[in-house]
C-alpha cells in the first residue's frame, strides 16, 4: 500500500506549485476509480450492514437501520479477541523486529563487498514468498503438532511436560505472526540500510563514538523511515490476521483474534451487522494507534 | 568571534606532532602506500598533494583509524596509536563529503564528539565554534537546509570544536565552486592561525596545497617524491613527476658535457644549457633538465650570446592562447621537441603570431636538473586518473587474466 511514502517522506519536500495539467489528472482516473469502486463502496457498505438490525420477519435476514447498538454489543462481547489482536500483532511486531533488523543489516551493509552475495541473500529473504504462506503455515502446524520433531525434542530435553502442546497456544500464533511477517519488515529495512552512507558510520568513529554509540547514534536513526515501514507493514495486515490464530492452522479457541471473530460472524454466524461492526473497529482502533505513532516517530525521528 | 573563548578540550597533547614510521598499506592484489616515513610538527599546515590514486587519501584514513595499515607505525604526540580505534584517537576529520549528520541540527552535529566525550559545555563550545565559521545564526537548523559551503564550514567547526591534536582535511573544498573555493582556503588558513591546531590537508590541487600550507609533500604513487615549503617546491622541483604535477615545466633531456664546481653544461640537441651544480640531482651521463614556463622569454630574432642565460632555438610557435593577464605560447622544434612559454602582458609589446620562428632565453638561475632517468621520464603530463578502488579492480583483473591465462 501507501507505505512506502513514510520512507521517501524524508527527503526535503518540495512544496513546489506545480501547474496542474489534465494528463495528470488523467493517469490518476484508474487509480481514482478503483478506489472508488472497491475501497470507497464496501465502506460504505460495510457501515451501513453494520447499523442494521434483524428483519422482524424473517430471520436471519436484516434490514436497515441506525441501530449502534451492535457497536456496544460486539465490543462487550469481543473485548478479549480485540486485546489479543494487538497484543499478538504487537508482540509479533517486536520479534519481527528483533530478527528481521539484523538480517537486513547483514545483507544490506555486511554484504555490500559482495554484491553477488548480497543479491543471492536479498533472494533468500524473499524465497518464502515462491510458497504460499497458507502451505507454509500447515507446516508449521505439522512441526509443532504434538508428535512432531520440536514438541518430542523439547520433551525429552525436559524443557517441556509430557502432555504439553504447542500448537493452539499463544506462543505457536506469535510464531506464525512473527515468522510471516519477517519479510515485511526486513525488506524496508534493507532499503534504508542499504543506501546508508557509511561515511556516516565513519563520521561517528571520527567524533569518539564507540560502535556501540555509533550504532544507537547514527545506524539507527537514519534507518529509521525502513524500520517504520516495516513496522506498519507487520502491524497493521498481523493486527486483522486470521489465518496463524484459527484453528486450522496454529491457533485455537482460546487464541481467537478478532479477524478469526470476523470471519466467523460473517461466515459461520451469519451475524453481518456484528461482523462489519468489528471490522470497523479494527479499522479504526488501526487508524488511531498507526496516525499516533506516524505523528510520534514522524516529528521526532523522520526528519 | 576570538577562538581563545573556546577553551582546551580534554586532550592534552592538543597540537601535537604526527609521525609515521615505515607505513605500508596493501590492499588485496595492490600497495597503496611503500614504507612511507612522514614527520609533521605541531601547529603546522601540513599539504600531501597528489593525483588520484597516489594513496594520499589512505594515508589519511590511516592515521585517522580508518584503515589499519599492514606495517608500519603512526606516532601522535610521541604516543603509539597505531592499534588504536578511530573514536580512541585525538583526531578529527573534515570529510570530502562532509558528512554531516542528516537527522540531526547544525548544532546537534557541532556537539557530537563533546557529547561523546562527556563534555560539560559541550552546547556553549558548540555555538563559540558555530560562531568562530559565522554560522551561529542557523544552528536550529537541518544539514539539508544550508547551501555546500555552509555545509563545508560546519562540518569544519565539528572537527575543531574537539580541539583535535591533529586535524585531518580530506579535500574538503573539492565540491565548492571556484569562487567561494578561493574565499574558504582563506578562511581555513586563518583558522588554523587563530586555532595553532596541526592541520593535515589532502589535496590533488597544486595551487590549493600551494597557498594554505607551510609544507607541502608530492605524492604519486604510494611515495613521497619530494617535500617542502611550496615556493621551495616550486622553483626547484626534483623530480619530473613535482616538475609537471605542481605547476608546468619544459623538461629537456641532453648529455653533461663539462662541469665545473658550481656549474655544469648540458648539451641539448645542439644547444648549450647551463646548469647550476646545487640545482640538479644528477652530474654526469644523460640528464633531464627543466625549467618553468614563466621564466622563459621570446625573441624574434637571435640574441646575442649571454653567459648568464640560457638560450635554445630556433623555434616555430605553433599554438598562442590569450588569457588576459598573460599569453601562452606553444613553441615546437624538431630538435629539443616542444617548449610551453608564459609571457606576461606588461607592455605594449609585439604579440609573437603563430607561425613566427623565435628563439627562447632563461636565467641560468632558472634551470633545474631532476633525479629521474631521461628515458623515465612520463610522457603525459599526468598519471592516469584512476581512485585507489579502481587501480585495486584493475590489479585484480589482471591478474585474474594471468591465472586464467596459465
Amino acid at each position: 500500500m501507501a507505505f512506502g511514502a513514510f520512507a521517501t517522506a524524508t527527503t526535503a519536500a518540495e512544496p513546489v506549485a506545480r501547474r496542474k495539467s489534465p494528463i495528470a489528472l488523467l493517469l490518476l482516473l484508474p487509480g481514482l476509480l478503483y478506489l472508488g469502486l472497491f475501497f470507497l463502496v464496501p465502506l460504505f457498505s460495510l457501515v451501513i450492514t453494520s447499523l442494521q438490525q434483524p428483519d422482524p420477519v424473517l430471520f436471519g435476514q436484516f434490514e436497515n437501520a441506525f441501530r449502534w447498538e451492535n457497536y456496544v454489543t460486539v465490543l462487550e462481547q469481543y473485548w478479549p479477541q480485540t486485546i489479543r489482536a494487538f497484543g499478538f500483532a504487537a508482540l509479533a511486531t517486536l520479534f519481527a523486529l528483533l530478527i528481521g533488523f539484523p538480517l537486513a543489516y547483514f545483507v544490506g551493509i555486511t554484504l555490500r563487498r559482495w554484491p553477488l552475495l548480497q543479491a543471492l541473500a536479498l533472494v533468500l529473504v524473499i524465497a518464502p514468498f515462491f510458497i504460499s504462506f497458507l502451505l507454509r503455515t500447515i507446516a508449521w502446524k505439522q512441526l509443532f503438532s504434538d508428535e512432531g520433531p520440536i514438541v518430542g525434542f523439547l520433551q525429552a530435553l525436559a524443557i517441556l511436560p509430557g502432555d504439553a502442546a504447542i500448537t493452539g497456544s499463544a506462543f505457536a500464533v506469535v510464531f506464525g505472526l512473527t515468522y510471516n511477517f519477517i519479510p515485511f519488515m526486513t525488506l524496508p529495512i534493507y532499503t534504508s540500510l542499504e543506501r546508508l552512507d557509511l561515511r556516516y558510520v565513519e563520521a561517528g568513529g571520527d567524533l569518539y563514538a564507540s560502535p556501540r554509540s555509533t550504532f544507537f547514534r547514527v545506524t539507527l536513526p537514519l534507518a529509521a523511515p525502513g524500520i517504520m515501514s516495516g513496522t506498519l507493514l507487520t502491524f497493521i495486515p498481523a493486527a486483522g490476521d486470521y489465518v496463524n490464530a484459527s484453528r486450522e492452522f496454529l491457533g485455537s479457541t482460546d487464541t481467537a483474534m478478532i479477524g478469526n471473530v470476523i470471519e466467523a460472524n460473517f461466515l459461520v454466524l451469519q451475524n453481518f451487522p456484528a461482523a462489519a461492526a468489528l471490522s470497523l473497529v479494527l479499522m479504526a482502533a488501526i487508524l488511531i494507534l498507526v496516525s499516533a505513532y506516524v505523528k510520534r516517530s514522524g516529528t521526532e525521528d523522520l526528519l | 568571534m576570538s577562538i581563545s573563548a573556546v577553551p582546551q578540550s580534554g586532550f592534552a597533547e592538543a597540537g601535537a606532532d604526527l609521525e609515521l614510521v615505515g607505513i605500508t598499506k596493501r590492499f588485496p592484489g595492490f600497495t597503496a602506500i611503500e614504507d612511507l616515513d612522514l614527520r609533521i610538527p605541531a601547529g603546522s599546515f601540513f599539504a600531501l598533494l597528489g593525483p588520484s590514486g597516489c594513496g594520499k587519501t589512505t594515508t589519511l584514513r590511516l592515521i585517522a583509524g580508518l584503515e589499519e595499515p599492514t606495517a608500519g607505525r603512526i606516532l601522535i604526540g610521541g604516543k603509539d596509536v597505531t592499534a588504536t580505534k578511530a573514536f580512541q584517537r585525538p583526531v578529527n576529520t573534515v570529510f570530502q563529503s562532509y558528512a554531516l549528520f542528516p537527522h540531526m541540527t547544525i548544532i546537534e552535529n557541532v556537539a557530537f564528539g563533546l557529547k561523546r566525550r562527556k563534555m560539560a559545555n559541550a552546547d556553549a563550545l558548540a555555538h563559540e565554534a558555530l560562531r568562530l565559521v559565522e554560522l551561529d545564526h542557523v544552528s536550529s537548523r537541518k544539514p539539508s537546509q544550508l547551501s555546500g559551503g555552509q555545509q563545508q564550514r560546519v562540518a569544519l567547526a565539528r572537527a575543531i570544536v574537539n580541539r583535535p591534536a591533529l586535524l585531518l582535511l580530506d579535500e574538503p573544498l573539492g565540491a565548492l565552486d571556484l569562487k567561494l573555493r578561493r574565499q574558504m582556503q582563506i578562511e581555513l588558513k586563518g583558522i588554523q592561525d587563530t586555532v595553532g591546531l596541526t592541520f593535515l590537508h589532502v589535496t590533488h590541487d597544486q595551487e590549493e596545497a600551494m597557498t594554505m600550507a607551510d609544507t607541502v609533500a608530492v605524492m604519486n604513487k604510494g611515495v613521497i617524491e619530494q617535500m617542502g615549503a611550496p615556493q621551495e617546491l616550486y622553483e626547484l622541483p626534483r623530480t619530473a613527476f613535482v616538475a609537471t604535477f605542481l605547476g608546468q615545466s619544459n623538461i629537456m633531456s641532453g648529455q653533461v658535457v663539462s662541469a665545473t664546481g658550481s656549474s655544469m653544461v648540458v648539451d641539448v640537441a645542439g644547444n648549450r644549457v647551463e646548469v647550476p651544480r646545487d640545482r640538479a640531482s644528477r652530474h654526469s651521463g644523460e640528464v633531464a633538465i627543466g625549467v618553468r614556463p614563466e621564466k622563459v622569454t621570446l625573441h624574434a630574432t637571435e640574441p646575442a650570446r649571454d653567459s648568464g642565460r640560457n638560450m635554445v632555438g630556433p623555434g616555430r610557435i605553433t599554438d598562442v592562447s590569450f588569457s588576459g593577464v598573460s599569453t601562452q605560447y606553444e613553441v615546437s622544434s624538431p630538435v629539443f621537441g616542444l617548449f610551453t612559454v608564459f609571457a606576461q602582458n606588461t607592455s605594449i609589446s609585439r604579440m609573437h603570431r603563430d607561425g613566427d620562428q623565435v628563439w627562447m632565453t632563461w636565467d641560468v638561475g632558472h634551470t633545474f636538473g631532476l633525479a629521474d632517468e631521461p628515458s623515465e621520464l612520463p610522457a603525459h603530463r599526468f598519471d592516469d586518473d584512476t581512485d585507489t578502488s579502481m587501480i585495486a579492480t584493475q590489479r585484480r583483473e589482471q591478474l585474474e587474466a594471468e591465472l586464467e591465462g596459465a
